[in-house]
């Protein structure tokens, strides 16, 4: 009885707490139901969803063989199982509320979305066990884990590269596995490829041209200050455009990587001069008397970045970096515009097709939900890892 | 921010520097694509990728077309596979970047033979000969009814960006007097797609073309073809100007498949030929021209026999017309200029001599 | 005492320099040699006279008149106007928009904030270029023709365009009135929608910054929240909103060259068409390069001095 008075009071403070905020609330419910109901109006009677089904393995892959799949459904097995075990680690045997809601949404999605979508029942299986293999991970490692030597689990965040590099070998071949061109990735695991490329590279690159812009070289400054820049003052299309069309006269015959390659260097060096900027901002923050503390305790220059500057300007810069790994993310799909085959790229060829004419708003609709989810998940990472840091910080300060 | 003002007029300034630094030097360069080529065991082409008939790709993931089999004629001629090539899926507006940086070896493209794009001052290209000799039309929808290209003046227009269409398009209205809207795609999908929403009254491009898109359309008794023919179209593949024995090699192998339509030889009795060749001595032409004796292929810097390891692959040229996009095809284009000129066409290859 | 040399002071930093500036150089000086080799020999050698040749294609719409036989840089010039014509008014657009949502964030109606929170999560989470694409595909270019058109008071929407004022049917085409096309409306509507997103971000945490003793004061000297906001939050929240605003407005800048995927000719979409109607690669990527340089320059400048002018004036 309370609670619902106290809902109704809660309700009218918020929403009819004066004549005009009443007449605001009303006309935008009328504006939101009508909106929803002709969304939800049109998905379910309207909107033809066959181009998704039909379509499924062409957006996700492109035109990487057939025969040759088993090897990203084993990537993918092999991602889940460190994501799993990893998440395990770190959180322990407990599962916390925010543990099992993420249980419960992965769990939903395992389950729910591959039957959705319509895929063949060995697919959904597929994905099932895949489902299986993150959750049980977590629950072995939360259970087991803190009883592995500490030897061990040190050795954890070495997996993360290793699998990143040995992901590599499985999408593109070699060492015995049949060769997958990159002109033949396609759809999201090009553009999963190309960001995470050109998220990894850039790291270190945007941390350079940062400290090189800090500097008191004069000569260093200005290369850095001149390249970051350059890259800003350019939109990112004329700069793939250039390496797509230019970088080829810059470089002896044949010595030019391939198209897939080019672009995914020069969303590197793209986003590079966006990271060292966000870097910047988090040295510029750091007080003075860091550096001035760290040579009175006699740290080399080398020694006083390692563990004194870097750490916490990498820190207070964390969100802005992450911020830039969204955009980077969302500036794949202009890989589309100069002709590769990304997620938006195989999306419109998949529109050309006539059996499929005129499905556009499905195609964009499933496209733009996908990006959310990728960005909005990047977004949720950064805050919590942020965070974690700052509670880190707080436990080490006396 | 100030600061960030000065460096940029800085770096504004350095850019121009940049231009005049690098105006000069008369060095050049001796590209040997063909042992590139060679050495690398792989021809890179490039195609449109989304044009039936002309290339397009299997659900399997294999390229096929006439443009394709241009590709696979060469690279079975050079390296004696015509498996061994890759192909690059290139707009109008990258193509020719693409071959002049070097990134693709052959343009297989349903590209337009013009003064400009052949001459050094202009493009750079050098072209092969003609391998479809085709016309710029215009379709419309059939409900607009309208009958020609006058009945377009001051409508909206769909022309992909970068090609002749859009010159050929410019030349043609002006000469009529016809005030019109070019609506400008990057690709021919975002074109096609602007059309069938009803964007453009009409779209124009070379008449195989659309007759090749045109049986795509869900339904395409609602499309029709203007009578007019508004430019000619002879496409042709195309290579760098830098390298003329690059260029020769392909040229002659093109050749090679215009003739063999001539002397009758296909891909099923080219062995049978082969054997007549060998056998009879007194065959000097046919001996010549399947390498049996002389030694026009290493002239060209080819293996002696490499018509035959073209025909072998793809068959003569009009095998290929037929099987892409004439009578074996759902193009069921006409020969019509692309005839032998034996049977009245345009399709002429000089002698193997 | 001796110092060994890769512990002195002074030596070190110039080593270190000497080794990047010749690293830098060489660089550079194998990457240009390469260029003009490779040009050479594909018969392309900087040259600048091409810009005087008649252009030979139209342009779908322009400021500037524009025809066939006028040269290309005068088509690229009619590029130009575009995209600042387009650029200027997304500008003010997005300003407004993002203004309005991110002032709307501290509403004393919950809806309305809650609405204001998730416009701009959508948005900012989805790229710019998939909302063009939905924008014109999706929405403009569904747009009935005819007798059938969206008529509201002063705007007709039809597929032939958005028409301005009051538009006339004669023969079943809409006449007599400003037309905007449905290529250059899509781009607007996007670029608005999408730097909207990030404006609002920004005014919202330029606001936040406003010490709360502001609004309580404000309140106690009896000025309602209308006037709160608009004479005294609002100004002090510039100081921080203006620097923001700065990268915003050249990034919108540098996102309308994404208008070559809604078929608007803008500068990038005339250059390409340049390129590839003359091969010169090199040259045209060298003037879009220093054309969107200048107008980063130019829009920098400009907000340096509305910068100075917000700043507090210490006297």
């Amino acid at each position: 009885m309370n609670r619902a008075r106290a809902l109704t009071n809660r309700l009218r403070r918020e929403l009819f707490a004066t004549p005009l905020d009443g007449l605001i609330t009303v006309v935008l419910l009328i504006g939101l139901v009508s909106g929803l109901k002709a969304l939800l109006h049109w998905s379910l009677t309207q909107a033809d969803w066959a181009v998704i089904q039909a379509n499924s393995t062409l957006l996700a892959v492109g035109r990487y063989p057939l025969n040759q799949q088993w090897r990203l459904w084993l990537l993918t097995a092999l991602l889940s199982g460190a994501a799993g075990i990893s998440w395990g680690l770190l959180r322990g045997a407990g599962w916390p509320r925010s543990d099992r809601l993420a249980a419960a949404v992965l769990l939903v999605l395992g389950l729910v979305l591959p039957a959705g979508l319509g895929l063949a029942a060995p697919l959904q299986q597929r994905w099932w066990w895949l489902t299986a293999l993150l959750l049980v991970g977590r629950w072995a490692a939360g259970r087991w884990g803190c009883e592995l030597p500490p030897r061990w689990r040190r050795l954890l965040p070495l997996t993360w590269p290793v699998l990143y590099l040995s992901g590599l070998g499985l999408i593109g071949g070699g060492l015995g596995l049949m060769t997958v061109r990159p002109s033949q990735w396609g759809g999201l695991l090009l553009t999963l490829t190309e960001a995470s490329f050109a998220i990894v590279v850039c790291c270190p690159l945007g941390i350079a041209l940062a400290l090189g812009r800090c500097s008191e070289l004069p000569l260093l400054r200005w290369c850095s200050t001149l390249y970051i820049e350059f890259i800003r003052g350019a939109p990112l299309i004329t700069l793939l455009f250039l390496g797509q069309n230019i970088l080829g006269f810059l470089l002896p015959g044949g010595l030019a990587p391939d198209r897939v390659w080019r672009a995914a260097w020069i969303l590197t060096f793209f986003a590079a001069a966006y990271v060292a900027e966000a870097v910047r901002a988090g040295l510029a923050a750091l007080p003075r008397g860091q550096w001035e503390a760290a040579r009175s305790l006699g740290l080399n220059m080398v020694q006083t970045l390692q563990h004194v500057v870097l750490p916490q300007a990498l820190r207070a810069a964390l969100p802005a970096i992450v911020g830039q790994f969204i955009t980077l993310l969302q500036d794949t799909t202009l890989l589309s515009l100069i002709g590769l085959l990304d997620l938006l790229g195989v999306a419109r060829a998949v529109m050309a097709n006539p059996e499929f004419l005129g499905r556009n708003a499905e195609v964009y609709l499933v496209l733009a939900i996908l990006f959310w989810c990728c960005c909005a998940a990047l977004g949720v990472g950064s805050r919590s890892l942020e965070r974690h840091l700052n509670r880190q910080v707080l436990r080490s300060q006396p | 921010m100030a600061r960030r003002q000065r460096y940029l007029n800085t770096l504004a300034g350095l850019c121009g520097l940049a231009l005049v630094g690098c105006a000069n030097d008369e060095d050049t360069l001796q590209s040997q694509k063909l042992a590139l080529i060679k050495g690398r065991g792989e021809l890179i082409c490039g195609v449109q990728g989304t044009l039936p008939g002309f290339s397009s790709v299997e659900r399997d993931g294999t390229y096929v077309g006439f443009d394709v089999d241009i590709c696979r004629a060469v690279a079975a001629a050079m390296l004696g596979d015509p498996d061994k090539v890759q192909y690059r899926d290139l707009n109008p507006s990258e193509r020719f970047a693409a071959l002049a940086s070097g990134e693709v070896d052959l343009l297989s493209r349903n590209t337009t033979y013009t003064l400009s794009r052949d001459a050094a001052g202009g493009n750079g290209l050098s072209f092969a000969p003609v391998v479809f000799f085709d016309g710029q039309g215009l379709m419309v929808p059939r409900a607009s009814g309208i009958s020609n290209i006058k009945g377009l003046s001051g409508k909206p227009i769909c022309v992909e960006t970068g090609t002749t269409s859009e010159l050929n398009l410019a030349d043609r209205m002006r000469a009529l007097q016809a005030p019109y809207t070019p609506l400008k795609f990057q690709t021919s999908d975002q074109t096609y797609a602007a059309y069938l929403q009803g964007r453009c009254a009409a779209v124009t491009t070379d008449r195989s073309q659309l007759a090749a898109k045109r049986t795509g359309l869900p339904n395409p008794d609602d499309h029709v073809l203007l009578p007019d023919v508004i430019s000619k179209e002879p496409l042709a593949p195309a290579t760098v100007n830098a390298d003329p024995l690059w260029s020769d090699a392909v040229r002659w192998t093109i050749y090679a498949l215009m003739q063999a339509e001539e002397l009758g030889i296909t891909q099923a009795n080219v062995e049978a030929k082969v054997a007549e060749a060998r056998a009879n001595p007194n065959l000097a032409d046919l001996r010549r021209f399947l390498g049996v004796e002389g030694d026009f292929g290493k002239q060209l810097g080819l293996s002696p026999d490499f018509v035959v390891k073209a025909l072998r692959a793809v068959g003569n040229y009009g095998e290929i017309f037929e099987r892409n996009v004439g009578s074996g095809s759902l193009l069921r284009l006409e020969r019509g200029l692309n005839r032998s000129w034996k049977a009245g066409g345009l399709i002429y290859a000089p002698p193997f001599r | 005492m001796h110092t060994p040399w890769w512990r002195n002071r002074r030596l070190l930093p110039l080593l270190v320099q000497a080794t990047v500036g010749l690293v830098v150089l060489v660089t550079i000086a194998y990457l240009l040699g390469n260029l003009v080799r490779n040009l050479s020999a594909a018969g392309l050698l900087l040259s600048w006279r091409w810009l005087n040749l008649p252009a030979g294609f139209d342009i779908s719409e322009s400021l500037l008149p524009f025809n066939a036989e006028l040269p290309y840089w005068r088509a690229l010039l009619a590029g130009l106007v575009n995209t600042v014509r387009v650029v200027l008014i997304a500008l003010v657009g997005a300003t407004l928009l993002g203004t309005a949502v991110g002032t709307a964030a501290f509403s004393s109606n919950g809806l309305l904030r809650r609405l204001s929170r998730t416009y701009v999560e959508l948005i900012r989470n989805v790229p710019l270029l998939l909302q063009l694409l939905f924008w014109y595909f999706v929405v403009f270019l569904s747009l009935p023709d005819g007798s059938a058109a969206i008529q509201l008071p002063w705007v007709v929407l039809a597929k032939s365009g958005l028409h301005l004022g009051s538009p006339q049917l004669v023969n079943g085409v809409w006449q007599g009135s400003l037309r905007i096309t449905l290529e250059f409306a899509a781009l607007l509507t996007g670029l608005i929608i999408h730097s909207g997103a990030f404006i609002a971000e920004v005014v919202r945490g330029g606001v936040a910054a406003v010490p709360p003793g502001q609004w309580e004061a404000a309140r106690s000297l009896g000025l309602h929240a209308g006037q709160t906001l608009s004479r005294i939050v609002l100004p002090q929240a510039l100081r921080v909103i203006v620097p923001a605003l700065n990268s915003q407005y050249i990034s919108l800048a540098k996102n309308s060259s994404l208008a070559v995927a809604c078929g608007y000719s803008d500068l990038y979409s005339v250059a390409e068409t340049t390129l590839n109607q003359t091969g010169r690669s090199v040259e045209v990527v060298l003037i879009l390069l220093g054309t969107y340089l200048a107008m980063d320059l130019v829009i920098s400048g400009l907000m340096n001095r509305l910068n100075r002018l917000v700043q507090i004036q210490e006297r």
